[in-house]
């Protein structure tokens, strides 16, 4: 094999080295690994996952073979290990290529700002034909996803942010109070979200009576949702403000509110504005509750406290699941919808990190 | 938090701001306090909601005889099959996930350049941002066509394994890509998770063993898995809890029936699970039927928090009230490594609520 002729150069140049492939064995190793695999293809075949899976599968053979050979099978053991951790992490990134790729390429087709500023989807008659024609149109949705969004951001923030505060400033460390709701906080982190939207029904439903679909359900599922994320990432950015700044304040002879909001709180705000940030972008993507809680449309609702709503989650969902009388046009609208939805949290997390990047919190640490 | 603006400036002297100060600290705890009331409030709900159709006799209620909850002898013989489908896909896609998880996490924590390590993480966590209903679409689209022939293949060669015989699926709607793409989306907690725990395996373990002359791996085998063992399976009971709840990719790729089938590679005869089953009858379910739905909701919320509670539990245990991890059990080659480590270990313990992204420096 090609590999052996290069192998004797070092063993003979260098007794440091002795024993050992040389530097560069493992990319070499990979070369002849594609050149097999692509063989193999050609043989079978040509497709880019079989391919990379074939590349892989021959370089571990190969290069534990090889150091096997000329170093020893502990090493060869490493060499494997190595060459399988960086599988996996090259198998983790193609799901997300390929999500985003396709989201993208099937979605970039009907965004235009007729989709984005138009509400549509609802069939209408048109008089002259008495055909039923529908058009593209997403305003619906993005404005429920804003406004649901919006006011489970309004519900969750001050009840997560003050039950943060309450655990890092009051709660003394081994309080039961603390303690039980830490504990609460981790296991609503695990709620399942269709849950989340059952829960918002069913109390509407005994509030308000059968016709209990309209955003504001949808918010309180979200913001069940969301709480615990607020909690978590409040409570951890609270915790990193130094001891020394809230004892400087005490021994002002400040109190402790004035210290927690005029001291504490300004010091974290970046680190709290990052959460919140990250927070919606973990709900705004949640369809099951909204479709529970809020169900769909494809008339304008801009009413928040009555009636269904859609939502850019729930249209690429119903889109697929229960399209309208123009099927293609349901599915475009659809990937559409996924394609606004995946830019949105997109740039929701940009923005977390960003406000995190720039106001950083100097810690002396 | 009006009081701030109201009343902050002129609160200097702390005989004045008593009021002030007891309102906020009633207002935090009260916040405190609503996290259980909240909590207590999606149990009771649910309970008060579906009891009407746990306790109805399903066999004589006309509504609850015939559409999606027809030909069930009662509430449990409905919910039955749904949580058997419920668990099953959830661990098919667990034994897909895991070893590929634990793997990035290494390759993120050990090998890869560290600093490219924070990218390289922010690039995995990625996949947990992308919605649920995107790698619906993105599984209905891409993953069926793609995990076809491999199904054909599997049905065709390894039929004689009950998990792959039957009449293996046309449109690749299986339980099988299901579950992969399930796999997809718990991959990224349990990747964080574990990435967190190999990072703060105690360097002293770790130099230690390099000093031994280990190689990479097994200074990993040696020092990092031991430490970071109950980590990692909390972790992984944690993504069995993210993939017991997911609705959209499952509801949206498999053709499901209410079965209990451990077939793979079938299709319109693999096992529902309970989240898809309620999103895809509840807009057609009426009344009662909804009640049912609800009811399912209730166990599917049971079995989610018992396995988050495990894992909660798991990763909280803290022998001795300070210690986070059980101190892992020294074999005579790593007896060296922990003698020289001293109480590093017990030094490094970390409190769970620090455990995150940001608060690795």
């Amino acid at each position: 094999m090609s590999g052996s002729g290069t192998l004797k150069i070092p063993a003979t140049r260098n007794r440091l080295t002795t024993g050992q492939l040389p530097r560069f064995a493992s990319l070499y190793t990979l070369g002849v690994a594609f050149v097999l695999a692509a063989a193999v293809m050609g043989l079978i075949g040509f497709n880019a996952f079989g391919l990379a899976a074939f590349t892989s599968v021959f370089y571990l053979i190969l290069i534990s073979a090889l150091s096997t050979a000329i170093e020893n099978r502990r090493k060869a053991m490493d060499r494997f290990v190595r060459g399988l951790v960086t599988v996996a992490f090259l198998l983790a990134l193609a799901p997300l290529v390929s999500t985003l790729w396709t989201v993208f390429s099937k979605g970039i087709g009907i965004i235009s700002p007729a989709f984005v500023f138009t509400s549509g989807g609802s069939p209408t008659i048109n008089p002259n034909t008495l055909e039923i024609v529908s058009s593209p149109g997403a305003l619906q949705a993005i404005v429920g996803t804003l406004e649901i969004t919006g006011l489970a951001t309004l519900f969750s923030v001050p009840i997560g942010l003050l039950t943060a505060i309450y655990l890092v400033e009051y709660a003394a460390p081994t309080f039961w109070l603390r303690r039980v709701v830490n504990f609460l906080v981790d296991v609503m982190t695990g709620i399942p979200s269709i849950v989340a939207g059952l829960f918002a029904f069913s109390l509407f439903s005994l509030l308000v009576g059968p016709k209990a679909f309209s955003g504001l359900s949808a918010a309180v599922a979200l913001s069940v949702l969301m709480i615990p994320t607020v909690v978590r990432s409040s409570e951890e950015m609270l915790r990193l403000v130094p001891a020394d700044l809230r004892e400087a304040s005490y021994a002002l002879g400040v109190t402790k509110y004035v210290t927690i909001m005029r001291i504490v709180v300004p010091t974290a705000i970046a680190g709290l504005a990052t959460g919140v940030t990250l927070a919606i972008a973990r709900v705004i993507g949640e369809t099951a509750p909204i479709f529970m809680a809020a169900s769909f449309t494809d008339a304008f609702n801009g009413n928040p406290l009555n009636g269904p709503m859609q939502t850019l989650p729930v249209m690429a969902y119903t889109g697929y699941k229960f399209p309208g009388q123009d099927i293609a046009l349901s599915n475009d609208q659809a990937w559409g919808a996924a394609l606004l939805l995946v830019a949105l949290v997109i740039v929701l997390n940009l923005i977390a990190r960003i406000i995190a990047m720039i106001f950083a919190p100097k810690t002396g640490r | 938090m009006s009081e701030s603006s109201r009343v902050g400036p002129r609160m200097s002297a702390a005989t004045k701001a008593r009021p002030a100060d007891r309102i906020f600290r009633l207002l935090s705890t009260s916040a405190a306090v609503s996290i259980m009331v909240i909590l207590a409030g999606v149990a009771l709900f649910l309970i008060v909601r579906s009891l009407p159709a746990i306790l109805a006799n399903w066999q004589t209620t006309p509504e609850l005889s015939t559409g999606p909850t027809g030909g069930f002898a009662s509430f449990f013989s409905y919910v039955g099959p749904l949580a058997f489908g419920t668990v099953w896909a959830s661990v098919i896609a667990l034994l897909m996930a895991t070893p590929v998880a634990v793997g990035i996490a290494l390759f993120i924590s050990h090998y890869s350049p560290r600093k490219l390590a924070g990218f390289l993480g922010y690039i995995v966590d990625l996949l947990a941002a992308v919605p649920s209903v995107v790698f619906g679409l993105w599984g209905i689209l891409v993953m069926r066509p793609f995990l076809l022939p491999m199904q054909v293949w599997l049905n065709e060669y390894l039929g004689w394994i009950p998990l792959f015989s039957g009449k293996v699926t046309s449109t690749g709607s299986s339980i099988l890509t299901g579950a992969v793409v399930l796999a997809v989306m718990v991959l990224p907690i349990i990747t964080s998770i574990s990435r967190e725990i190999f990072l703060q395996t105690p360097k002293l373990h770790e130099e230690a063993a390099l000093a031994l002359g280990s190689t990479r791996w097994e200074m990993i085998r040696l020092t990092v898995f031991p430490y970071a063992r109950s980590g990692v399976v909390s972790a992984i009971l944690l993504g069995l809890g993210r993939a017991l709840g997911e609705t959209m990719a499952v509801a949206m790729i498999i053709s499901p029936a209410i079965l209990v089938s451990f077939k793979l590679t079938t299709e319109g005869e693999n096992s529902q699970t309970i989240a898809s089953n309620i999103a895809l009858n509840f807009p057609i379910a009426s009344g009662l039927q909804r009640d049912a739905l609800i009811g399912t909701g209730l166990v599917l919320f049971v079995i989610s928090l018992a396995v988050n509670m495990l894992a909660r539990l798991i990763l909280n245990a803290k022998p001795g009230g300070r210690k986070l991890w059980v101190r892992p059990r020294t074999e005579p080659r790593a007896k060296a490594i922990a003698i020289a480590a001293a109480e590093a270990g017990a030094e490094t313990a970390i409190d769970t609520s620090q455990r995150s992204p940001a608060g690795r420096s």
